[in-house]
């Protein structure tokens, strides 16, 4: 019955993440994003969690199941530490879910116990292309039958950790649907360019992807011949994403909050002000609102429920939420929050990411 | 177990209410917006049974319990979660007719929060039988709005006749012209035993209809839920019994406790709640009506659709929506928080300042987005923005509760954030 407490498990899990968030990624996020590369000892750190592998059925070698609440209990707690380590650590999961979601039998056998070994799998996803009007449902990447045969064209932007992967589930249009395909790092015609330069998530290394003619066989395609339904996999995508914007707000809101008690000015703390207090009190709201539009659509897809509606609604609010949140925290220090020496103007750079991602099959 | 179920037992009940917000309330709304004052019978009559039966099975546990208080239970007590559901279906129906409620309303929440078994009895028992009655709570003054802490009304003890006697004058006050002067119902009264005692010397006493010395005044003239009376009383001389006292008449001053004060305050648990979910009642009226009217003319909203290719009218609606459902939810975890046993004053502030700051702002985009036509007084839309707005204002304005979560999540006294 309606409850909004997290479970015993829920309360082991996300306390773990909040332990290694606190004592390992906030000391070293704020140099790896000036340095572009994390400690891999980090991430290394991170993957030991085991977020992903208590997903996984047993049956796949796994030792849980999996559950959108969890997953975004654990999203939002880690991304409170920081977001590019969070999508550095979670760069498995965009392989890993939509093959739990939508994949044969065979290939969840062939693909899922990878994700439960102790190091983290070298896999990536490429769904976002480099186009003002990027469309996931509409992609310009295109996948062509051609006796027993796919080809893959086009280009593709922000695929995490592509250099090292030795796998790639590459998002095409085949027929004006959007169908997901395994291509082996090897393939012909599958080229790995120079790392991109973002605004945001620096420590996080992302590059441009270009396929070329790549030729694949049919049993790479996600979902054998039905394909996958992709409204789904973004559904899902969608929950994730929302869980680690409200993560990193509530990040840069405990900053501002801290920073306005120390602060003094005219004789006493900043936070003694309305202007300054009320900014605050709205950006609590805000983060828990959007808290709990998150965990609505993450418990209607644990249900089986079409969740597409409760997602759009949800992401339109996350997106402006996070924005505005990690703005008005970055108001709160006044200069200081505009100098790198203090993490807020990093947040807000981070921040407009959230906007952009959309339909990034990050679950 | 973080979970979004609804009992079923209340989801059914919500059928019910649907019913009656559909075929009763919808069906009136326009009328006693036009005739401000007049008495909603065709709702009044249609609730009253089931408001009688409930307060009489209510009154008739509490002559067979123990202690009066509500029996401790395991698990769960849903009922708060109920009412917010049901306030939130009737508002969706009308706001002011809900208003109208034959019920004890704020006076009950009051009564039930910090009376005695006997003054339970005595006045939830004439709830359950005869004609309908209402309650009512006054408080504000007109030198006391968000300050309560300033009331002059006085309350002071004849010894010799052990009665109470009430001086001072209460405006604002939702339903008190049908509690006082259209039934046989009472109003909680806030007032000070010891005006130099500050928040310590703060009571609030039973009311009851034809207490001579009593008098309605005033019935405001409004922008909105217009057939709700919201009324000035003024206490001339007032005679009550003694034990019409809610809660310790003792007075600890300055150092000591604010116990009566802080009765005041619990009741804003439960009430700002109750606001929220009246306010997120209308707001869904707007935006269902909104959404309905626009699908008329084509304009659906795609939920698979990136926001860049949305239009501008597209927006708006997934904006209102996303608002609301923001709000909503504030709303229902501040219920929730209190069905299983949990401190809520932080989420209730919370909830009170969205819900009414939203439902002003969806309300008003619906007469925008509609157009010449949701400006008319055919449609509800226009009455529905005037309802809204009163949300942002009673149980405490936006700006008060907002004040209450700021000090809340920075640990600040009412000295250190004015």
């Amino acid at each position: 019955m309606i409850n909004f407490e997290l479970d015993q498990e829920q309360k082991m899990l996300t306390d773990a993440i909040g332990r290694l968030a606190q004592e390992r990624v906030r000391k070293v996020f704020r140099d790896a994003d000036e340095e572009g590369v994390l400690p891999p000892d980090v991430v290394k750190a991170g993957w030991e969690i085991g977020v992903l592998p208590t997903s996984i059925p047993e049956a796949y070698g796994g030792f849980g199941d999996y559950s959108v609440m969890t997953g975004a209990l654990a999203a939002e707690a880690f991304a409170w530490g920081d977001l590019a380590t969070t999508l550095h650590v979670m760069t498995p999961n965009l392989v890993a879910i939509p093959l739990m979601l939508a994949g044969t039998e065979a290939q969840k056998e062939a693909h899922l116990p990878l994700f439960c070994e102790e190091s983290l799998p070298k896999v990536t996803a490429a769904l976002t292309e480099p186009v003002i009007q990027f469309d996931p449902r509409a992609l310009k990447t295109t996948a062509v039958l051609e006796n027993d045969t796919y080809i893959l064209n086009g280009t593709k932007s922000f695929v995490p950790l592509a250099e090292d992967a030795e796998t790639f589930l590459i998002y095409a249009n085949e027929n004006g649907q959007t169908q997901a395909f395994f291509v082996p790092r090897g393939a012909d015609g599958l080229e790995v360019c120079a790392r991109e330069k973002l605004m945001g998530v620096r420590a996080l290394p992302t590059f441009q992807v270009k396929l070329d003619h790549v030729r694949i066989s049919t049993v790479n395609k996600l979902g054998g011949n039905e394909g996958i339904n992709f409204g789904r996999i973004l559904n899902h995508s969608r929950v994730a994403l929302g869980a680690l914007a409200v993560g990193m707000a509530k990040a840069a809101f405990e900053y501002a909050r801290d920073y306005a008690k120390e602060r003094v000015q005219f004789g006493e703390p900043i936070a003694h002000r309305q202007s300054i207090a009320f900014m605050l009190a709205e950006m609590a709201m805000d983060i828990d609102a959007a808290r709990l539009l998150v965990w609505e659509t993450a418990w209607q897809l644990d249900q089986g429920q079409d969740a597409t509606q409760s997602a759009a609604v949800m992401k339109y609010y996350v997106d402006d939420m996070v924005m505005s949140v990690c703005d008005r925290a970055l108001q709160t220090l006044g200069g200081y929050g505009y100098i790198r020496e203090y993490p807020v103007e990093l947040w807000l750079r981070n921040a407009r990411a959230f906007a952009t991602f959309d339909g990034m099959a990050i679950v | 177990m973080i979970s979004f179920e609804i009992p079923e037992r209340i989801t059914n009940e919500l059928q019910m209410a649907k019913m009656v917000a559909e075929s009763v309330m919808r069906q009136y709304s326009r009328y006693y917006d036009e005739h401000e004052h007049e008495r909603p019978s065709e709702y009044i009559n249609m609730m009253w049974p089931v408001m009688r039966e409930q307060y009489r099975r209510r009154t008739e546990k509490l002559q067979q319990n123990g202690n009066g208080s509500a029996p401790k239970r395991e698990g769960p007590d849903f009922s708060i979660l109920r009412l917010i559901l049901m306030i939130e279906m009737l508002s969706w129906g009308d706001a002011g007719q809900y208003l109208c409620t034959p019920d004890p309303a704020l006076g009950g929440a009051a009564l039930e929060a910090v009376g005695t078994k006997e003054q339970k009895i005595r006045i939830l028992g004439k709830f359950g039988q005869g004609e309908p009655k209402w309650g009512a709570m006054a408080m504000t003054e007109p030198g006391a709005g968000s300050d309560t802490s300033n009331i002059r009304t006085t309350a002071a003890l004849d010894p010799e006749t052990n009665e109470w006697v009430l001086n001072g004058e209460k405006i604002f006050c939702t339903n008190g012209g049908l509690a006082l002067d259209e039934s046989d119902g009472f109003v909680v009264v806030w007032a000070t035993v010891d005006p130099s005692a500050g928040r310590s010397g703060m009571k609030s006493f039973i009311v009851e209809a034809k207490t001579p010395g009593v008098s309605v005044t005033k019935k405001e003239h409004k922008l909105g839920i217009r057939v709700s009376d919201t009324v000035a009383i003024v206490f001339n001389d007032a005679r009550i019994p003694y034990d019409n006292i809610l809660g310790s008449p003792e007075v600890i001053k300055r150092d000591g406790s604010t116990k009566g004060f802080k009765g005041a305050m619990a009741t804003f648990d439960a009430s700002r709640p109750a606001v929220a979910a009246s306010a997120m009642g209308i707001c869904r009226a707007a935006l269902e009506f909104t959404r309905d009217k626009l699908a008329e003319e084509g304009i659906v909203v795609d939920y698979t659709k990136p926001k860049h290719q949305m239009t501008a009218v597209e927006r708006d609606l997934l904006e209102m929506e996303a608002r609301h459902k923001s709000a909503w939810l504030l709303t229902l975890r501040s219920a929730v928080l209190m069905a299983h046993g949990q401190p809520n004053r932080l989420e209730a502030s919370m909830c009170k300042a969205r819900a009414g700051e939203t439902v002003t702002w969806v309300t008003q985009k619906a007469v925008e987005l509609l157009g010449p036509l949701g400006y008319t007084r055919e449609w509800l839309t226009e009455k529905w923005m005037r309802d809204a707005k009163i949300n942002d204002i009673y149980e405490g304005t936006k700006q008060i509760n907002t004040l209450i979560v700021a000090r809340s999540i920075l640990g600040y006294s009412r000295r250190e954030l004015k």
